[in-house]
Order: structure tokens, then C-alpha cells, then sequence
């Protein structure tokens, strides 16, 4: 006689110790298996699209901090990009190779939590997130060394970057740089063959090939499922053209695969440093650009390979010293678009660690 | 480099398929009558010399007279690019045909543009505020809200 | 001066005749003042070296500021714990709800009446007594689904079936484990088990002492099992409505049942109070607080398992591995009763490496996903 069971709504809710940030999902279970997930978001919303219409051009670049508060420095590379490409400005040497060196610091702390968030969401109470926020808080301690700021650096401007960076940032950029490896691979010593992750995370949340193409992903997780793309080789920006590195690629798009592409990708950002370290000319940090800048009329799309993924920005201009128009192509959206495929089948605890190793930013999606 | 590919070039293609889709194409941007949107979208993601597998972003814009609606395709295999708009006319009720079933990564970006724009969308499964809450009056995006 | 007088004072409780006017009676006020004392006590310090060994081995200080080295920390939590408002749910069971907590809390207390502290030195020294303490520990689980079920919340409930189910499947490895045990020694009762380890059982039984630490681990939901209240999951489990003294009674109940799991293990394989050299009850308390300390070193390294692969680990993993330990030790025992010792301890060690390395390669963990 087959057993008759009811299924219940279970709201996994805005507040959660482990949603990152305030993300509901509204799960219909049957025992413990999950039938329907339903993501509700729009938490934190802050209307960033229409204030931009008010603001200046240099005066919207604050704003681009707070979509992804965790990796504020590519926010800032992909709008200050989209202007330039908008207004045809160009840009002196010295401040394209402090940009490179930024955004790939960036994209490492921004790894760092992204690993330590998934680790912890596996159970393992907090020891590697906190491992990874100590490496962390030497990244953070240079670029308060750069911009006085911990969290929102608001350091690129149009046409360059606000300021030099003082005496004492590339011999500690040095030291960081020599340190880093070592930790990675202790970390990873520890973690990549744990029976119980893998365990927890190999062959869980798969994505597809064909269905991460077809729902927009980028980023890692497009990575993970196979499909080598990365906008730094496919569509260099800036001067990535320069230097020489590799595109980690998964095989089968599970949360190991995901762990896995993000740990290969901070040994590759390292690598690009130390490129640009050795080859960073002295000079100008910003080209003449008046504070106000009135672009001629038009419409630019420019994107940049973001930590999370592909973060674009398009801007039409009506010839005023405000955009008319600034929408930004956030990567957390676009992944998040196949979390129900991933999750259905899997049990509450699994449905927790795969949104983990998806790895969003609330801040860019609500905007 | 992803080549942005010309628009008078692809609106010959489209035209030679769909005579009368094509309404105008300049610089890097081909611009289609929203009715016929839906094939020529079905075409270029289908054609082998096309391939336009992977769809960038969707935005709209709130020009006075009309709403566009800007899509960014890109092919992956051929590394080439290419931006499609497309235009609905009156502020009343604007809708355009939705293209979920070709590209599932527009399900997110159409809810938005329906709520902060106020755009139906044709054909789209779920069309439910996905940012503002439920019961929130009028869509802020548009040039007249504020 | 404290080792004099303990010295003394054990062996004149000793001397006391059980059929003297009131002697039993004595005994019984004694010993059960000591447990009282020593579980609290205990409690209260596991308390502060679990927080404070996590702390070390996370790259931080532990609490270091109630006290010197932060050594009130747990009595500041006590007396927190203590002013809140009990809050009850409005749709809850009351009765249930109330009592769950005591439920949970009075088995674990009643394990430590046959727990020895020195030769002779426990409550009542039963022949019978690693069965009661198997049999006391299962009500305890009684407790905790009664406070998931009377909470009248739908996490609670979840975290309340996960508890059951796990801790009857690892019941039955855990005792056909001690079974092991008590093969060797002949014996049911544990003071007899400690007098009968000149060689401590961890090396006659390798096999069983991992078993019965994964198992142990198991039983009390400790990491990484302790998905009942996966903080990062359900909110709390089945505790999370209870508030102020209620509360302080389960996280109470996870430290006792882990010291009381600890003592066992120490009594069971480590050799209980034997020793050279300190007092007796000494080197109880080192081995306690040895056993306490893995506990918490695995706590922080590894990460959860998912409740069926919880289930897949008791059922496929802990069980045929317990059953083929106790055959072995029978065949041991009846034929080669006189050289017992060192050949046992190589033999079994051997055995123990190939059956756990086979094991891990030839069956899978849990089931994956559900075809919807």
C-alpha cells in the first residue's frame, strides 16, 4: 500500500543566517525532497537605475559601489568603461595597469568569501570562512591603503583613477603577492579532499551546458558547466591583452566544479599581478577630463568580467551632464534565472548549498 | 575580440527571410517592428552563420513618443555580436512579444522591465513584479513618474 | 594535601559496610552529591574550552574577557540565560512543550550513576551496567521529539524527525559495539570492564573504539552530524522556541551527553581511572578531557553530512563493520585465550586498516537526487 503523503510550503525566508543577503525562496517539500521553488526577491531595492538619471556622470560612480558591495572596484571599472567608450576618452598607461591590479585583487577577496560563504554553508561552522577573511584583510588593508576605504572604494573616475597609489603599496603588494599561493594551496590542501564535501557537493545542483547558455549564466558558474568563456580573453577590455593567463573550466557544473573554478581563478589573478606588477609604467593616473562631462548623443554597452560574472552597463546620453538612461546587466540575476532547475529533487539541505555556490550579491539584483 | 557585426549587413539577411520586419539599421543596430520580433529573434538564434546562442542583456528605454526595447545578442561559437531593438508605440498599455521560450535568461529581465516600465509582455509565463512589492501603483522607471 | 585527604576519604567510604544502619543511605548522598557537582561543574567547563579551543583553531582569541582567560564566560551565560522571558507559542502543546526539556535532561544525569571515578568508587556499581546505560540514553531522544513536536512549528518538526531517525539507526552499531567490549572482559558491569584493562581496549579493539566514536558522535548530535541545528539550515532545530531557562536546559543536555559519552568512552576503552602515579580520579579527568577535545577538533574541521547520507553512514557503513568486529573478537577470544594481548592488537589493528579502507571504496553515500 503506497503511503500517502501532503506537501508543505516552506518559506525559506528573507531572514536567514544563511541566505546571503535578503533572499527568500519559497519551497514546496514533500518530506524532504524539494518539488517547487519559487525565488521572491526585491528586498533592497534602491531604485540605482533612476537615480543615476539625476546624478553627473563622475557623481553616479558612488552608486556602482553599492551594487555588488563585495567587489566595488569592478563595479567601478565596468561604469567608468562605459563612459569612456561613450564619450571616446582615452587612457593614460600608468592608470590602465592600476586598474588591472585592482579589479584582480578585487576578484580575489571577492572569491575568498564567495569559497569561505559556500564552506560555511556546508557546515563547516565557521573555521574556513574565517581562514579566508584573514587573507582578506590584507587585500582590504592595501586597497585602504589606495583609497581610504575598506568597502566602497568609489576609486575609478572617468578617464583614469582618482589617485596614485602611495610609496608604500607595491612593496606590500609585493609581499602579499609572494604570501598568497602558500595560503591557497594550504587551504586546499585541507578542503579538495574532504570526504564529507566532497560528498556534500559532487554531483549536486547540476547545470547543464546547454541550459547555462540558455539562461544567460556567466561567470563562474558558466565556466564550471563547460563552456569556456571569460570577456578577458573573448572580448579583452582595458589592456588584459597584454598578459598571459589561463580560464579554469569545470567539467559537469556541479558545486564542486563551482568551488573548484574559483580557487583555480585567484591563483590566475595572482598571476596576472605579478605580471602587471613588473611591467607598470610611471606617468599620469587620469587624462584631462572636465568634472562635468557632456558626452555626445549616443549609446554605449561595455562589460567586464566581474567576479560574479559578466557586468555590463549600458548608458544612452542625450548630450546633458546626466545619463538618460543607465541600465546595468547584473551577473547575480541572470544566474539565478536556472536556480529552480537546480534545485528540484535535492533536499533542503542541498537547496542551501547549491544557492551558496551560485554565489549572488542581493545587492545587484534588487538595485 | 567580439566583433560587433554591422547592422546594414544582418538587416539584408533579415530582409531576404522577412521582407518587411526591418525598419531601419544604422551603425551596430538593427531595428525590427515588434510584431515580427519573435521569427526574426527565432532566425538569428537558429541560422548557422548567426548562432546567437547567448543573450546578453534586454533594457528599455522610455523615449517620450515610444518605448524601446534593446536587445544584446552574442554568438559564442563565432565570437560576434549584435544589438537588436525593437519599438512599441503609445504609453497606455505598450506590449511586445516575449522571447522567454527562445532564451530562458530573459524570465528575470522582462518581469523587470514589465514592473518598472510598465511594458506587457506577450507570451511570458510568470509576468509578476519581480522588485517592487505587490500592490505598489505605477512604474517608476518611466520619465513622468517623478 | 587534596590528594591526602581524597585518598582518605575514598578509601573510609569504602570501608562502610552497605548493610551498616544507614550506610546505604550515606553512599547514595555522597555520590550523588559528587555527580551533581562534577556534571556541573564539567559542564560548565566544556563549555568554556569548547569555545575557547574553536576560537584558537579558527585564528582567533576564544572569550577572554569575563574572568581570567574568560573562565566565567559560561556562568555569564548562565546568569543571561536565566533573566529571560519564557516565551511559550501560542498554538503549542503546553504539557508537552514543558516537560520536553526535563525529559531530555534527567536520563543523561541518570548515566552517571555507574560511571567509576576510582576502583569501587561509583553510585551503585550494577552488574549489569553498560545495558542501563544504553537503555537510559535512548529516553533522552524522547525529550527532543517531544520539544520538536509540542513547539508547534514547522522547522522544529523537521529538525525533530531528522533527530529521531538518526539516533535510532546508530543505536545498533553503538551496542554491537560494546558488545566488542564486553566479550573481552567477561563483564557487564563497567567497574569490572576498568579492572579488566591491563592493555586498554582502544588498542584490543581499534575497530570499535572508531565505531563507537562516530557513533557517539552521532548520538549526540555533535558536528559533523549536528544537522539537527544546522544554524546555517533550520534556524535552531527543535530548540528554536524555547527561550530562558528552557533553552539553558538543551544546550545543557548537548554538554552533559557529550561528557557523559566521553566518560564512556573512557571507561569502555581508555582504561577509566587506571594510571600511574596522580590519583585516580586525576587521570579520569585528563582522559575525559582528552576524548572532549577530539570531539571538538572534528567539530571544527569537518564539515555537515546530509541526513541521508547520515542514514546511508549508520546503516552501510557502521553496522556491517560492527558485526564484523564482533565476530572477529569472538574468534579471537575462543581461540587464543592465553597469548590474548599482543597478538590481538596486531591482528585487530590489521583488520581495522583493510576494513576501512575497503569500505570507503565500495559503497556510495547517500541517494542524490529525487526524479520529480
Amino acid at each position: 500500500m503506497a503511503l500517502r503523503t501532503e506537501s508543505f510550503v516552506l518559506n525559506i525566508g528573507p531572514q536567514h543566517p544563511s541566505t546571503h543577503g535578503v533572499f527568500r525562496m519559497r519551497a514546496t517539500l514533500d518530506g524532504e525532497v524539494i518539488v517547487d521553488l519559487e525565488p521572491v526577491f526585491g528586498y533592497l531595492h534602491r531604485g540605482i537605475e533612476k537615480l543615476a538619471e539625476e546624478r553627473t556622470y563622475t557623481g553616479v560612480i558612488p552608486l556602482t559601489d553599492r551594487l555588488d558591495y563585495l567587489a566595488s572596484m569592478s563595479n567601478n571599472l565596468a561604469y567608468v568603461l562605459a563612459v569612456e567608450k561613450l564619450a571616446g576618452i582615452k587612457v593614460p598607461e600608468r592608470a590602465e595597469y592600476l586598474r588591472v591590479i585592482m579589479a584582480e585583487l578585487q576578484r580575489i577577496a571577492s572569491h575568498l568569501i564567495a569559497v569561505g560563504a559556500f564552506l560555511n554553508d556546508c557546515g563547516a561552522f565557521m573555521t574556513p570562512i574565517l581562514y579566508m577573511i584573514r587573507e582578506r584583510e590584507k587585500i582590504l588593508d592595501l586597497f585602504d591603503m589606495v583609497s581610504g576605504q575598506r568597502l566602497t572604494y568609489n576609486y575609478m573616475r572617468v578617464g583614469g583613477v582618482s589617485q596614485d597609489v602611495p610609496d608604500e603599496f607595491l612593496p606590500a603588494l609585493d609581499k602579499f603577492v609572494k604570501e598568497m599561493p602558500g595560503w591557497i594551496d594550504e587551504y586546499d590542501q585541507l578542503l579538495a579532499e574532504n570526504e564529507i564535501l566532497l560528498a556534500r557537493s559532487k554531483g549536486v545542483g547540476i547545470l547543464s551546458k546547454e541550459l547555462a547558455i540558455n539562461v544567460s549564466a556567466s561567470g563562474p558558474v558558466l565556466r564550471a558547466s563547460g563552456v569556456k568563456w571569460d570577456i578577458r580573453k573573448a572580448d579583452p577590455y582595458s589592456i588584459y591583452g597584454r598578459f598571459e593567463f589561463e580560464i579554469p573550466t569545470g567539467m559537469v557544473g556541479d558545486c564542486y566544479d563551482r568551488y573548484w573554478v574559483r580557487v583555480q581563478e585567484m591563483r590566475q589573478s595572482l598571476r596576472i599581478i605579478k605580471q602587471a606588477m613588473g611591467q607598470i609604467p610611471s606617468g599620469a593616473v587620469r587624462s584631462e577630463v572636465p568634472h562635468i562631462i557632456r558626452p555626445p548623443v549616443g549609446e554605449a554597452y561595455s562589460h567586464i568580467e566581474a567576479p560574479k560574472g559578466e557586468l555590463g552597463f549600458y548608458l544612452v546620453s542625450d548630450n546633458s551632464i546626466a545619463p538618460y538612461r543607465c541600465h546595468i546587466r547584473a551577473p547575480s540575476l541572470l544566474n539565478l534565472t536556472a536556480l529552480r532547475d537546480m534545485i528540484i529533487g535535492w533536499k533542503v539541505a542541498d537547496a542551501i548549498i547549491i544557492f551558496g555556490s551560485i554565489d549572488i550579491c542581493m545587492g545587484e539584483i534588487d538595485r | 575580440m567580439t566583433i560587433p557585426l554591422s547592422g546594414w549587413e544582418v538587416a539584408k539577411q533579415i530582409a531576404k527571410r522577412f521582407p518587411d520586419a526591418v525598419s531601419e539599421a544604422y551603425g551596430y543596430f538593427v531595428l525590427v517592428k515588434s510584431e515580427s520580433l519573435f521569427e526574426v529573434a527565432q532566425y538569428l538564434k537558429s541560422s548557422p552563420e548567426f548562432d546567437f546562442d547567448y543573450l546578453t542583456n534586454i533594457t528599455a528605454v522610455d523615449y517620450y513618443d515610444y518605448f524601446e526595447a534593446i536587445y544584446q545578442l552574442t554568438s559564442l561559437k563565432h565570437n560576434h555580436s549584435l544589438v537588436l531593438k525593437t519599438r512599441c508605440y503609445g504609453r497606455d498599455n505598450p506590449t511586445l512579444p516575449s522571447i522567454v521560450r527562445l532564451w530562458r535568461g530573459a524570465d528575470f529581465q522582462e518581469r523587470e522591465i514589465h514592473d518598472l516600465m510598465g511594458t506587457t509582455f506577450k507570451g511570458h509565463p510568470n509576468l509578476k513584479p519581480i522588485v517592487l512589492w505587490q500592490g505598489f501603483k505605477g512604474h517608476p522607471l518611466r520619465k513622468d513618474y517623478l | 594535601m587534596i590528594l591526602n585527604f581524597s585518598r582518605s576519604s575514598m578509601q573510609y567510604l569504602q570501608t562502610l559496610p552497605p548493610d551498616w544502619p544507614g550506610g546505604f543511605w550515606w553512599h547514595w548522598l555522597v555520590f550523588t552529591v559528587i555527580i551533581i557537582i562534577f556534571l556541573l561543574a564539567l559542564v560548565m567547563g566544556f563549555i568554556w574550552f569548547e569555545r575557547r579551543a574553536l576560537g584558537r583553531m579558527q585564528a582567533r582569541l576564544g572569550p577572554n574577557r569575563v574572568g581570567p582567560l574568560g573562565l566565567l564566560q559560561p556562568v555569564a551565560d548562565a546568569l543571561k540565560v536565566l533573566i529571560k522571558e519564557d516565551i511559550v507559542p501560542a498554538k503549542a502543546d503546553k504539557l508537552v512543550h514543558w516537560l520536553a526539556p526535563v525529559v531530555a535532561f534527567v536520563p543523561v544525569l541518570m548515566i552517571f550513576a555507574v560511571i567509576p571515578f576510582q576502583d569501587g568508587a561509583l553510585l551503585a556499581d550494577l552488574n549489569i551496567g553498560i545495558l542501563y546505560v544504553v537503555a537510559i540514553s535512548s529516553v533522552a531522544t524522547v525529550g527532543i521529539f517531544m520539544a520538536g513536536w509540542g513547539s508547534s512549528n514547522k522547522y522544529s518538526l523537521l529538525g525533530a524527525m531528522r533527530e529521531v531517525a538518526s539516533v535510532v539507526s546508530y543505536e545498533i552499531p553503538l551496542v554491537i559495539t560494546i558488545a566488542g567490549v564486553v566479550l573481552i572482559a567477561g563483564t557487564l558491569s563497567l567497574n569490572q570492564i576498568v579492572l579488566a584493562q591491563d592493555v586498554p581496549f582502544i588498542l584490543l579493539q581499534p575497530l570499535g573504539f572508531l565505531l563507537f566514536f562516530i557513533g557517539a558522535c552521532a548520538e549526540i548530535n555533535r558536528s559533523p552530524f549536528d544537522l539537527l541545528e544546522a544554524d546555517s539550515e533550520l534556524t535552531a532545530g527543535f530548540h528554536t522556541e524555547y527561550s530562558g531557562m528552557k533553552f539553558a536546559m538543551f544546550y545543557l543536555v548537548e554538554y552533559a551527553e557529550a561528557l557523559a559519552m566521553s566518560a564512556i568512552i573512557t571507561t569502555l576503552f581508555l582504561g577509566g581511572w587506571r594510571g600511574p602515579l596522580l590519583p585516580p580520579w586525576l587521570w579520569f579527568l585528563i582522559k575525559v578531557v582528552v576524548v572532549f577535545f577530539v570531539m571538538v577538533w572534528t567539530r571544527t574541521t569537518l564539515p555537515r553530512v546530509r541526513i541521508d547520507q547520515l542514514m546511508a553512514l549508520a546503516w552501510k557503513f557502521l553496522l556491517p563493520l560492527a558485526l564484523i568486529n564482533l565476530l572477529i573478537t569472538a574468534i579471537e577470544v575462543l581461540t587464543w585465550p592465553v597469548a590474548l594481548p599482543w597478538v590481538m592488537i596486531l591482528v585487530n589493528i590489521a583488520i581495522m586498516a583493510v576494513l576501512v579502507v575497503l569500505w570507503s571504496k565500495l559503497f556510495k553515500l547517500g541517494w542524490g537526487r529525487v526524479e520529480i
